[in-house]
């Protein structure tokens, strides 16, 4: 599904990614660890098509399409999601409506006509059920006042809604307590598919607990520096960062 | 004028102005120029009673000795009075009593607007007034509201039919030299809106005048003239449109709300004048002046959303001079290229318990300007005066400017006065999560900007919300590469 090869990406000439390779199939769940400053933020948003960064060199390739002259937009059409670290806030605009029109103009670039209302208030109360929203919640304007976990959840709330084909989620443990990352987790869980694939980008190992990965990759400087399965997570926990700085330097 | 419609032509082939067409009817235009007989040919042509020709003249003479305003943080070269038009009108008299009867010419402009009568009849609850050039040619649903006793027409017409009402309340909110725009206006104005609701008549329908500018060169100086009777209420739209004119238009409007005991006068607006290309050249100057007097208990609210006109000055403004009376101003003003507006409120409390809002929503983009500028003023008599004023700026790019000047003068020690200010910028974050959930770039602005105005958007009566929405949206299309 998701093909990334060698790529090099960097901001005001400055060279954060340094060649990185990655290849997701549907099914599948990655993790990307890796201390602050390793790029994991970066890669996230190189992938959705951030235009402040520049792809320097590689591809990332989508269902066997570069991606490197496409809109954020219509990467979001394609089915790329990406949850936010730090999400935004946009005054005046609800949940409802934001989203509404998130769905509408995906359907739109697909040729699609506008979701019918019933369908989409009967999805709403389905995926807001899902992570155990409020209705009131979905009235309030977007991120505006929310705390750190109604942020998350307000994430994955929309990822459920768009059922996209690759969801990122950059950092959503962070600023989660356990009983909304537990919520969060199983709202994920439950999204999964074998059509669809997730890349996890966390700095602990704390929510790969809850969504268990296939494949754990360490990112470091730029690069990929270790792959393995799960259990590398646990070993990463318990060795910290360090022995991973250490072994990239030999 | 072939040379006009050429380049009007291009300008439609560009599709920058979506209202920019011409309409080629045969107008009766009076010489250019402003003095005494034009004053009277004007009153003259109009048929109008020797009361009325000397209001005029009176206007004209406290306008000779008045200068145009300087003190707006707007610029822009001021218009030679003497080379202004002062009257057209469509040269086919029309009363018509079906839409077939009317000239297929204009019904293609209406349809243009996308505002044909047809459509509009069948809009339940809507009667329109539609002024187009100066000459009000058609009226619909006046039999519905002749029942009720409301007299809704052109002022014209209630000059000659209604001349007690006229007489009684003309320039009695704005006076002939208030101000030189003022002066100008009731010298010259050619025509507008009447409507008067009698006591206890709660209007059933929202009345709306549509005011288009049609002929080169000609400015457009209407007169609207709205009194609710005690115990009434009445819900008043107003659209502006106005087709693309190289030079620049003047438009000089006066609009007097009267609201006696009890009463309440709702005035939307949404006002889409050309607002001149993308260089800066051409569009209208609007200068108008809009105020309103609350009698006893008596409530009026200003909503406007000005998205138009090369230079804006206009301050709807309220005198509350009954006990408790309330005046809101709710305006959302969108400035983009090189437009500049300097608008606002003025809120006079005379009465007791007076009560006042104020929330007012600047947009700014490319490299215009755009002013708040306000005035609360409590009078020494009025006990227990309430305001509270917010005023949010929202900016786009890094060339355009927001200011907020807003002033307070209390003269009395019960007086409760609020003021909130913000300015915002939208951010290239908004945009790039609004792109990455698969909404483009002015999909997203649109998005934000609606964010920003809702409050102001939801004072609006329905179908009127739903089409500022859109003016919103075209007036800022392109505002960010």
């Amino acid at each position: 599904m998701l093909k990334i090869k060698d790529l090099h990406a960097s901001i005001d000439d400055k060279e954060i990614l340094k060649g990185i390779n990655l290849e997701v199939k549907a099914g599948e769940v990655h993790a990307i660890m890796g201390p602050n400053g390793s790029g994991k933020s970066t890669l996230s948003a190189v992938i959705a098509g951030k235009e402040e960064f520049e792809v320097t060199q590689g591809s990332v390739e989508l269902d066997g399409d570069d991606l490197d002259e496409v809109a954020p937009e219509e990467r979001a059409h394609k089915g790329v999601f990406l949850s936010f670290q730090y999400p935004v806030e946009i005054p005046g605009v609800s949940v409802t409506n934001f989203i509404k029109t998130a769905i509408n103009e995906s359907r739109k670039a697909r040729g699609l006509e506008e979701m019918p209302a019933n369908e989409m208030l009967k999805m709403i109360r389905e995926k807001s059920e899902l992570l155990d929203i409020d209705r009131k919640f979905l009235s309030r304007s977007l991120n505006e006042g929310f705390s750190g976990g109604e942020k998350k959840r307000n994430e994955i709330f929309q990822m459920a809604m768009l059922e996209p084909k690759l969801a990122i989620l950059d950092e959503t443990d962070s600023g989660l307590d356990i009983d909304a990352l537990r919520i969060v987790a199983n709202g994920v869980n439950k999204l999964k598919s074998k059509d669809n694939a997730v890349i996890v980008i966390t700095h602990y190992q704390r929510l790969l607990e809850y969504i268990v990965p296939d494949f754990v990759h360490v990112l470091h400087n730029g690069k990929i520096v270790k792959s393995g399965g799960k259990e590398l997570a646990l070993e990463l926990e318990e060795k910290g960062y360090d022995w991973i700085k250490n072994e990239a330097v030999v | 004028m072939a040379y006009t419609e050429e380049e009007l032509k291009k300008e439609l082939e560009t599709k920058e102005y979506e209202y920019g067409f011409y309409t080629d009817i045969e107008s009766d235009t009076l010489p250019v120029g402003l003095n005494e007989e034009i004053i009277i040919a004007i009153s003259k042509k109009k048929e109008e009673p020797d009361w009325m020709t000397a209001w005029r003249l009176e206007a004209f003479k406290h306008w000779k000795e008045m200068e145009e305003p300087d003190w707006a943080n707007v610029h822009y070269k001021k218009p030679d009075f003497q080379a202004i038009s002062y009257y057209s009108a469509p040269n086919k008299k029309p009363k018509y009593n079906s839409l077939d009867e009317v000239d297929p010419e204009l019904l293609e402009t209406f349809k243009k607007l996308g505002i044909s009568v047809d459509e509009q009849k069948k809009l339940a609850g809507v009667a329109v007034d539609i002024v187009m050039d100066s000459v009000s040619v058609a009226t619909t649903f006046k039999k519905t509201l002749a029942e009720k006793g409301i007299i809704f027409c052109s002022i014209s017409e209630a000059i000659k039919e209604h001349p007690e009402l006229v007489k009684k309340y003309i320039g009695t909110v704005v006076p002939q030299r208030d101000n030189f725009y003022a002066a100008l206006n009731s010298a010259v104005f050619s025509d507008g809106s009447f409507c008067y609701i009698p006591k206890g008549v709660r209007c059933p329908m929202e009345l709306s005048t549509y005011f288009r500018i049609n002929q080169a060169g000609t400015g457009q100086f209407e007169r609207t003239l709205v009194i609710a009777d005690e115990g009434s209420y009445v819900s008043y739209l107003e659209g502006c449109t106005a087709p693309s004119r190289d030079e620049n238009q003047l438009h000089a409007a006066v609009v007097e709300l009267i609201a006696l005991d009890d009463a309440e006068i709702k005035y939307s607006t949404v006002q889409n004048w050309f607002p001149g290309d993308k260089e800066g050249k051409g569009g209208v100057f609007n200068f108008v002046t809009k105020r309103g007097l609350c009698e006893k208990n008596a409530k009026i609210s200003w909503t406007q959303v000005e998205t138009g006109s090369a230079v804006t000055w206009k301050y709807p403004s309220c005198v509350l001079k009954g006990d408790n009376s309330i005046g809101e101003f709710y305006s959302i003003a969108v400035t983009n290229n090189f437009q500049q507006a300097d608008t606002g409120t003025k809120m006079v409390h005379l009465g007791k318990n007076t009560r006042s809002t104020i929330i007012s929503k600047g947009i700014s983009a490319g490299k215009s300007q755009n002013s708040y500028r306000g005035l609360v003023q409590v009078n020494s008599r009025a006990e227990n005066a309430r305001n509270f004023s917010q005023c949010d700026s929202l900016l786009m790019g890094n060339e355009c400017g927001a200011h907020t000047f807003p002033y307070i003068e209390a003269k009395n020690k019960s007086a409760q006065i609020e003021h909130e200010a913000t300015t915002s910028k939208i951010g290239e974050d908004q945009i790039f999560y609004c792109n990455q959930r698969g909404i483009d770039t002015e999909k997203a602005i649109a998005l934000i900007v609606n964010g920003f105005s809702k409050e102001v958007l939801n004072k609006l009566p329905m179908e009127f919300a739903v089409e500022a929405q859109k003016l919103l949206e075209i007036s800022l299309e392109g505002s960010v590469g």
